[in-house]
């Protein structure tokens, strides 16, 4: 039995150096450069104070809002859809609906690009139709119509995957007891797939804070905090209040997170 | 007016589909085009595909070997991780999950400017790949582990090892011989998922690289800014067909998973 | 060929880390070549019993294993040298019925050529040798059920630990099974430990039977002398079905509500229990009868029927009789038992 555990104790050996050289280390000295020096923990203030600063994490948080709550709705309509419903062409709708999953954040920017890009479809279509050139990719509903592009899958399979273990006996029960097909959506699947949508909205809204690739493809001058950061690093070399943003970032998506893990959602996955 | 209801939704999640679908095929398209401006008429060719290979071959060769690199350090460090995982459970193995997942709370970006401050002067790590591929595992290691404990979690790995220790076997012995082989769905399911996202990984990335470590999505961002949309559009052409096989391998191993749980 | 260790389980003990206690302190000896029998309830403490002697737990401290009068306590499973057959079997998903069977004797280290010899002994012993180089996915229940014996069997174990080894098979294999471990063990004669919740699997194959209750070893004795002469409530109650009846005990005979009969030898006085077995009941016409119940229901079951008779005692009691006595609900009837069938309980 000693054997037992000394032999478990060792197979986390290489996890914990990898996990606290590459990870804990670094994140612990972040936290020490973003309240250290002169400015201290009023640079956490500044955040809040500098208009520039404040008014990216408010812009910020008002896109991934919107972002998740439009993605909610296409997401859960589309996914309970795909999963109470069986047709010809319904593996296809899924891949589709899926593949974007592993599209990294620059690939989804240039998708927005190819949708409402200078040479944009829209633009296309929109000229065709004798008014001007619509073109909208490098503005905030570029980013918007991105951030919903990699969010949908994410939703889609979070709803999917709950809805499909959705007990038929519970709606053959409800028909049984004369419940109409809206009344079955609005009193049973509904009410069963809230966790799921709490689980997914959280996912969605953390994944839309941290987004930076999208961002990046589409413009530098978009005000997202992500951006900013970056800026702050790259362009002001100013270490110590990106590492302060960077945490502010960083603790806002994982307490969104958390909230989504204490309420069952386990496929936590940000990227983009 | 159900069949109304059915009709809409069908064609609402048709269109959502096609939000998704079109601007790839769009960008698929413009990769063999000519002159994307003039359409299709302009000619289909491969001279944008092969522009892409002559500027950007490195980017692809290093995103496979950093894709990979990644991959033989998170199978040797996630597999006994995830065994520990399910074999003891304790305070330790909570906190252990809790620290390896946090990564994934936290923007890539915020991840890579704490690497960067640690290790940005340590010039021969810096200068690497291994840069990257440290970043990487950090960011993918928990796909592998979840989907490595979940298959042992649902075998009941302990029963199985305590039959192979009444018949003589030692800890690593068991490792080998029983634990290996029943992970191994599940190491499959977790080596797809770190591959595909090593590969299409940009967010750390494009923190840790230099000009002589670009990946593959790296390079995509190069393009985007600097490069005409019919070579940017044959990068990502590019980036589809390494991309798309691993997919599908990952949705065959998922479906295949679900049936066994089924006939189980 | 009789291999096999006596074990000796000495004050062992097992407290789980959050103060359950699993196992309060048992000593027990199981002789060379014997086959014992832990039976219980679920949570009696039998399976931790079982894993003590196995080492996959460790008892608390003071307790001891000894095999063959050696200690063994702080031995790990894997060099104890014993087989274990598994409520779930744990056969090896990634090895087939062969390979299965031969990795104890890879692990020792035996040259391939007389592995391959022993394997094939052991599919001949269990029956399976068309099932040698099948996938475990591909087996039944009860084929799955063999290849763990062999597998456990196959190293020549000191001893051979059985985990309900038949609890997860249907009732008619389960009855053909017992029957084939049974000259197994007898032909093997090897030191057998087997657990069970089964009372008619504990009677069938046990030298002697461990009864245990919360824990605590409440009756050790062979079959015959668990099932006629239980040493308490439970076990009468536990091990086959009993009438556990109260009576006013005075002058050699016990009187209950219904009449009254004949104490063995020594005679108890007062208030006390006795145990009955229902086909130690024989029922006869009322009259001149000195116990009388009322039939109060019949259940025919084939080979015989089970008779609810009420009045009797101040509970039901549940009598046996020949499949065509005519019986129906109402009638009056006498109740003849043995003096020497009728135990008196302690408790």
């Amino acid at each position: 039995m000693k054997s037992r555990q000394l032999f478990s104790l060792a197979c986390m050996v290489p996890a914990v150096i990898v996990i606290t050289a590459f990870f804990l280390i670094p994140a612990v000295q972040l936290l020490f450069i973003a309240s250290g020096g002169e400015a201290g923990l009023s640079r956490y203030l500044a955040v809040l104070t500098t208009p520039r600063y404040r008014d990216a994490l408010l812009s910020t948080v008002a896109l991934s809002m919107v972002v998740t709550a439009t993605t909610l709705l296409i997401g859960g309509i589309a996914g309970i859809f795909l999963a109470r419903n069986r047709f010809p062409g319904h593996g296809l709708l899924v891949a589709i609906l899926t593949f974007p999953l592993a599209f990294p954040g620059v690939v989804v920017g240039f998708m927005v690009i190819m949708l409402g890009g200078r040479l944009g479809l829209v633009g296309q279509i929109s000229e065709a139709l004798g008014a001007d050139r619509i073109v909208f990719a490098y503005s905030m509903t570029g980013l918007f119509v991105g951030y919903l592009y990699f969010s949908i899958p994410r939703v889609l399979l979070t709803v999917m995957g709950v809805a499909e273990t959705l007990d038929n006996r519970l709606i053959e029960a409800a028909r049984s007891l004369g419940a109409g097909p809206f009344a079955i959506q609005r009193d049973i699947v509904l009410p069963a797939l809230v966790p799921a949508f709490v689980a997914a909205g959280s996912i969605c809204f953390a994944t839309a804070m941290g987004a930076f690739g999208t961002a990046f493809t589409l413009a530098t001058r978009i005000n997202v905090l992500p951006m900013v950061i970056y800026q702050e690093f790259t362009e002001a070399a100013n270490l110590a209040m990106a590492a302060a943003l960077s945490v502010v970032l960083g603790l806002v998506a994982w307490a969104i997170l958390a909230l989504a893990r204490l309420r069952g959602g386990d496929n936590v996955a940000a990227a983009g | 007016m159900n069949r109304l209801a059915y009709a809409l939704a069908l064609f609402f999640t048709v269109l959502t589909a096609a939000f998704l679908a079109v601007p790839a095929l769009m960008s698929m398209l413009a990769g063999v085009t000519q002159i994307y401006a003039r359409g299709i008429a302009s000619g289909l060719t491969i001279d944008w595909i092969l522009e892409v290979w002559r500027l950007y071959a490195d980017t692809i060769g290093r995103s496979i070997a950093i894709a990979m690199m990644t991959l033989v350090v998170t199978l040797l460090v996630g597999i006994p991780l995830a065994y520990a995982f399910v074999v003891r459970p304790s305070a330790l193995t909570r906190a252990l999950n809790e620290l390896m997942t946090l990564p994934l709370a936290v923007p890539g970006l915020a991840v890579a400017l704490a690497m960067l401050q640690l290790y940005g002067n340590i010039d021969w790590f810096r200068r690497s790949s291994l840069f990257i591929v440290a970043g990487h595992v950090i960011f993918t290691l928990p796909f592998m582990v979840r989907a490595v404990a979940s298959t042992l979690g649902a075998i009941d790995i302990r029963t199985l090892e305590e039959g192979a220790a009444s018949l003589g076997a030692g800890p690593l012995r068991r490792f080998l011989d029983v634990v290996i082989p029943a992970a191994m769905p599940g190491v499959l399911a977790g080596s797809l998922m770190v591959v595909t996202l090593s590969i299409g990984e940009f967010n750390l990335t494009w923190m840790l690289h230099t000009p002589l470590t670009k990946t593959l999505p790296v390079g995509l961002a190069d393009s985007y800014a600097s490069m005409r949309l019919e070579i940017a559009s044959a990068y990502t052409l590019v980036f589809f067909i390494m991309i798309v096989p691993l997919l599908v391998a990952m949705q065959l191993v998922a479906r295949s998973k679900s049936r066994k749980g089924m006939s189980a | 060929m009789s291999t096999g260790v006596s074990v000796s389980l000495r004050a062992i003990a097992k407290t789980f880390p959050d103060g359950t206690r699993a196992l309060k302190p048992t000593d027990l000896t199981v002789a060379k070549g014997e086959t014992l029998v832990f039976l219980g309830p679920s949570g009696c403490g039998k399976t931790t019993c079982l894993r003590i002697v196995a080492g996959l737990e460790k008892p608390d401290a003071g307790g001891r294993v000894l095999f063959d009068g050696a200690d063994v306590t702080e031995t790990e499973i894997e060099h104890r040298n014993i087989g274990m057959v598994f409520q779930s079997y744990a056969l090896f998903p990634n090895m087939t019925v062969a390979e299965n069977i031969g990795y104890g004797l890879k692990i020792r280290k035996v040259p391939p050529a007389e592995r391959a010899k022993r394997v094939a002994e052991m599919l001949a012993l269990t029956g399976i040798e068309p099932l040698r180089d099948r996938r475990i996915d591909q087996l039944s229940g009860g084929q799955r059920q063999r290849v763990a014996l062999a597998r456990a069997v196959a190293i020549r174990p000191r001893v051979l630990l059985l985990d309900e080894p038949l609890t997860a098979l249907d009732a008619a294999l389960r009855d053909r099974l017992r029957t084939e471990l049974d000259q197994l063990l007898r032909s093997l004669g090897i030191t057998a430990i087997y657990v069970t919740h089964d009372q008619a699997e504990a009677m069938s194959l046990g030298d002697r039977i461990v009864v245990m209750k919360q824990g605590e070893i409440v009756q050790v004795g062979t079959p015959r002398e668990v099932y006629f002469e239980p040493n308490s409530r439970f076990v009468a109650e536990f091990i086959g079905a009993a009438n556990v009846i109260e009576g006013m005990a005075s002058e050699g005979s016990i009187r209950f509500p219904g009449g009254q009969l004949m104490l063995p030898e020594p005679p108890a006085e007062g208030r006390c229990t006795i145990m009955l077995r229902p086909e130690a009941i024989e029922i006869r016409a009322p009259a001149g009868e000195d116990w009388t119940g009322t039939v109060q229901g019949v259940s025919f079951l084939g080979d015989r029927q089970r008779v609810t008779i009420a009045g009797a005692a101040a509970e039901m009691i549940v009598a046996e009789a020949p499949n065509r006595t005519r019986l129906k609900t109402g009638d009056r009837v006498g109740l003849a038992v043995a003096p020497q069938a009728l135990r008196i309980l302690q408790d």
